[in-house]
């Protein structure tokens, strides 16, 4: 494949030359274009935003497993998070009302989401490792990727500051459903009320990451060194490839979506509100109606699924390398990989009528949903089974990213079999809005995901900061989490079943049938709390190791791929000379070869050419 | 380091960066239309009736030939860069710029006589057959509306008190394109149209009145959401040539090919805007 030299002098003017120049502080690390900077910035605003999402669920499960009971100490200081007049209204006497639990809970959704695991998985790790992974300088557009940054740190601040507007953050769910979306909080204030903040802020983050998908695509396309020809590239780019494509091709519709639930709130609009709408008898359709609450819902989940393969794709791709790395050993399959995920991105776009088995969109609609989405299954068992194999032999090396990318295996594994009976619409229909559900995706979004984006903190700290992270603490974390995620979310799994509910503001105290299943709740929120606890060492770690950490070489785990052929921290352009790719993406053990590893970047020898 | 191929084509994609960026985004940008598109069939399926002749035809064909002659003279504004023609370039871009004055002005007119045409719906069917005969004999018409069950009748409000409502129905033939155009242009010049004799409604019969806003009806609201949409989309490239326009020239002498990339990107841009609204003229206006 031909290249032209980068020295060619081409006049860019998207891109100013950081190294000869001293950049103030505001534009190095608050406006920078680097890509680097702006993925650590992605990483850090995201890893808050997690932590802020998480602890708004361990407020949610003291009132669960102790309903009605004031809550200890935080009751006190729930005023900085709300602001005073909020507080008094909706924790009086320091107890959760039913509005404030459903307020959190639509937070804890959106805010897990859309702020924490898309932001840290794929435009923190995107960011920082993919340029580096195809041998590029930068993204393609680094300004437009300073922007992505910044729309999206706006659209998280606006959904912070909507928990001090009157009445609330929005209390609708993450997924917003009209009617009751299109009229919620609109008491409390006509425009400054939680939905409507809730709708300003995502129009800031689908625009944010329609930046970022456009950059990132065509950086793969475009950027690519000599000889990193497409089945040479790291699984984790093709993970982030096929990402990009689907937040550029599913979030639109969702902008369009809230669009139309901003002008049924704002302008009186019913593009959701059936004709006769009556709530608290009032009538709310009264000046158009002829709307379809059944759109929204088409139109959210024409998104929702594919964001459910955005939230998990990278942090299948950083698994995988991490797997390759600590088994020294080349992923088995991965071609099988590459279609696998490509095949995923295609059929993610026609599954996502399956979360709407309980509409009555008709039977014949549900018997095709029920088709593709047990179809979809395949590629994901697929690649799940080459990663697995993929450790078959190796000499693995336990180090805390393996383990946590270990960890995400069974985790995955558990919460991708869990999904598969709700793919049948009989099924579906009797376990939908239970805590069965609730059980499942977490078990895909929180021991699964969660842990995938553990392992690539791990990981690729050393290379950011030039020093790793402790291993004891690092053990110490993972181990208490991944006991205290499975004491959270498996009971779930039985509660559901039972017949349980998800969003019930009590844990079920009200309802006859959960009674035999209330002890569980108790100890789930135990657990969630000790895992609170566990996050500290985590924090700690994260901080202090920046300082304190062990000093880590350009190639501290004798890693293949091209970011680790760099100095350590990468200086501004990346690569002190313009790389050459000679070979696939996991050598591996090659034999012949003097080390259990050959960079993409090093020549085949002569006589290993043929093998 | 110098990003590469801003300005020359890669050898294997053929393309420089920029075009590869403006194809992603307009490949969102068709989806973006697509979830209100099909918002548009779904709201459209589920009704009842579906208002027909609403819109000015003759108006929103003169548009539609406005933003394609605004594509051609956009083309020839990037062809002049090619040929390293600036002061052609300036021409014609101007002419582009003007184009897209000239459709938002229209627009606006458009929006504004709708703000300032009522409709007012009855309680009941009974209700409506009552005024049925007045209605027609003063050259209007009763009409289904777009829920189940409810009659309307549209026109222009004369004076209203708490009982009664003083109304000019729109006449019969309002849906013809010729007539509204020429009650149109009797409006511009100032001239008072004459609809016919004004009815008198009482209020207790009137199920909601009020003008054609988004939330006079599901038509209404669709009708303005994409086209306000599409509207925000013309502005945002009549800011982007303005910027190319004047201050943005001044990468011509630099480097004139990147400042024709550029504004081949703004272009392609262009072209979008004006297709989605030729997706837009039929479905509002015709069908
Ligand atoms: C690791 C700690 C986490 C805990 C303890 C937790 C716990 C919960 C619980 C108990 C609910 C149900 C609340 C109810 O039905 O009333 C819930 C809902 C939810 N969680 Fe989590 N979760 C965690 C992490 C995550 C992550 C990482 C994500 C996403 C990537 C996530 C996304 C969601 C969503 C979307 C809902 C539904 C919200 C709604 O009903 O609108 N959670 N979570
Ligand atoms: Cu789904």
């Amino acid at each position: 494949m031909a290249s032209v030299a980068l020295s060619e002098s081409e006049h860019s003017h998207a891109v100013v030359d950081h190294h000869h120049e001293e950049l103030s502080f505001l534009r190095k690390y608050v406006f920078s274009t680097d890509h680097k900077i702006i993925g650590v910035q992605y990483g850090i605003t995201a890893l808050l935003f997690l932590l802020f999402g998480f602890v708004l669920m361990m407020l949610m499960r003291w009132q669960l497993a102790y309903p009605g009971k004031p809550l200890p100490w935080f009751g006190d200081w729930m005023w900085l998070l709300l602001g005073k007049k909020n507080a008094a209204l909706l924790m009086p006497d320091g107890v959760m009302s039913p509005d404030l639990y459903n307020s959190f809970g639509a937070m804890h959704g959106t805010i897990m989401v859309f702020l924490g695991v898309v932001p840290l998985g794929f435009a923190a790790f995107g960011n920082y490792v993919v340029p580096l992974q195809v041998g590029a300088p930068d993204m393609a557009f680094p300004r437009i990727n300073m922007a992505s940054y910044h729309s999206f740190l706006w659209g998280g601040l606006v959904m912070l500051i909507s928990f001090f507007v009157p009445g609330g953050a929005a209390k609708s769910g993450w997924t917003s459903y009209s009617p009751l979306a299109s009229i919620a909080d609109t008491a409390y204030h006509p425009f400054w009320n939680g939905q409507t903040m809730w709708l300003l802020g995502m129009v800031l983050l689908i625009t944010s990451s329609l930046l970022g998908s456009v950059n990132f695509i065509a950086t793969i396309i475009q950027l690519r060194a000599k000889g990193m020809s497409w089945m040479r590239m790291p699984f984790f780019v093709w993970a982030q490839l096929v990402t990009a494509f689907l937040l550029l091709l599913a979030f639109p519709p969702l902008e369009a979506a809230g669009v139309m639930q901003l002008m049924d709130r704002v302008a009186g609009t019913s593009f959701f509100l059936p004709s006769g709408l009556v709530v608290n008898g009032q009538h709310f359709s009264a000046l158009s109606g002829g709307g379809s609450p059944l759109l929204w819902q088409h139109l959210f989940w024409f998104l929702g699924h594919p964001e459910v393969y955005v939230i998990l794709l990278p942090a299948l791709g950083m698994v995988c390398e991490i797997l390759a790395t600590n088994a020294r050993k080349p992923i088995w399959g991965y071609p099988s990989l590459v279609f696998s995920v490509v095949a995923i991105g295609f059929l993610s776009f026609i599954v996502w009528a399956h979360h709407m088995y309980m509409t009555g969109m008709g039977t014949k609609v549900s018997a095709f949903f029920q088709t593709t989405t047990v179809i979809i299954s395949v590629p994901s068992v697929v690649i799940l089974s080459c990663l697995l194999i993929s450790l078959w032999g190796g000499s693995i090396r336990f180090n805390t990213p393996m383990l946590f990318a270990l960890g995400f295996l069974p985790m995955f594994g558990i919460g991708g079999l869990t999904g598969i009976p709700l793919a049948f619409s009989a099924l579906g229909s009797y376990l939908h809005d239970s805590y069965y559900v609730i059980g499942h995706f977490h078990y895909v979004v929180a021991p699964g995901v969660v842990f995938g984006l553990f392992a690539g903190v791990y990981h690729w700290y050393p290379k950011i900061t030039g020093r790793f992270m402790n291993e004891f603490w690092g053990k110490v974390h993972f181990w208490i989490t991944l006991v205290c995620m499975n004491g959270i979310f498996f009971p779930m799994f039985l509660q559901g079943m039972a017949g349980m509910h998800r969003r019930w503001y009590d844990g079920g105290a009200a309802y006859e049938l959960s009674k035999p299943l209330l002890h569980w709740n108790e100890f789930m929120s135990v657990s969630a709390w000790i895992m609170g606890l566990a996050q500290i060492p985590f924090i700690i770690n994260f901080f202090i190791s920046f300082r304190t950490g062990k000093k880590a070489s350009d190639n501290p785990w004798e890693a293949t791929t091209l970011e680790w052929q760099t100095p350590t921290p990468p200086p501004h352009g990346n690569f002190a000379t313009e790389p050459v790719v000679y070979r696939g993406p996991y050598e591996y053990s090659v034999p012949g070869e003097a080390k259990d590893f050959s960079p993409q970047n090093e020549p085949v020898k002569e006589y290993n050419k043929n093998l | 380091m110098e990003i590469p191929y801003t300005v020359k084509a890669r050898p294997d994609t053929g393309l420089w960066n920029a075009k590869v960026g403006i194809w992603l985004f307009l490949a969102s940008e068709v989806m973006l239309f697509g979830g209100l598109f099909s918002a548009y069939i779904f709201l459209r399926l589920g009704s009842w009736h579906w208002p027909h002749g609403v819109l000015n035809i003759p108006i929103g064909l003169f548009n539609t030939f406005v933003l394609i002659t605004s594509s051609v003279t956009m083309v020839f504004a990037w062809a002049s860069l090619k040929m390293r023609n600036l002061h052609k370039f300036e021409w014609f871009l101007g002419i582009t710029i003007l184009c897209g004055f000239i459709f938002l002005g229209i627009k606006s007119y458009e929006y504004y006589e709708k703000f300032h045409h009522y409709g007012l719906i009855f309680k009941n069917e009974a209700v409506a057959n009552r005024y049925r005969a007045e209605v027609e004999a003063a050259g209007g018409q009763i009409k289904p509306s777009i829920i189940e069950g409810q009659y309307e009748v549209t026109g222009h409000i004369e004076e209203m008190d708490e009982e009664t409502m003083k109304f000019i129905p729109d006449s019969i033939h309002s849906s013809e394109p010729m007539v509204q155009i020429v009650s149109v242009l009797q409006t511009i010049t100032g001239k008072k149209t004459e609809h016919g004799e004004a009815v008198v409604f009482q209020q207790d019969d009137i199920y909601r009145w009020g003008p054609f806003v988004p939330r006079y009806s599901s038509y209404f609201a669709i009708y303005f959401t994409l086209t306000a949409l599409h509207a925000l989309h013309v502005i945002g490239g009549m800011v982007v040539m303005a910027y190319f326009w004047i201050p943005g020239r001044k990468l011509y002498h630099a480097d004139p090919e990147h400042f024709t990339n550029r504004v081949e990107v703004v272009g392609l841009f262009w072209h979008f805007v004006d297709l989605v609204w030729i997706f837009l003229f039929p479905v509002l206006y015709l069908l």
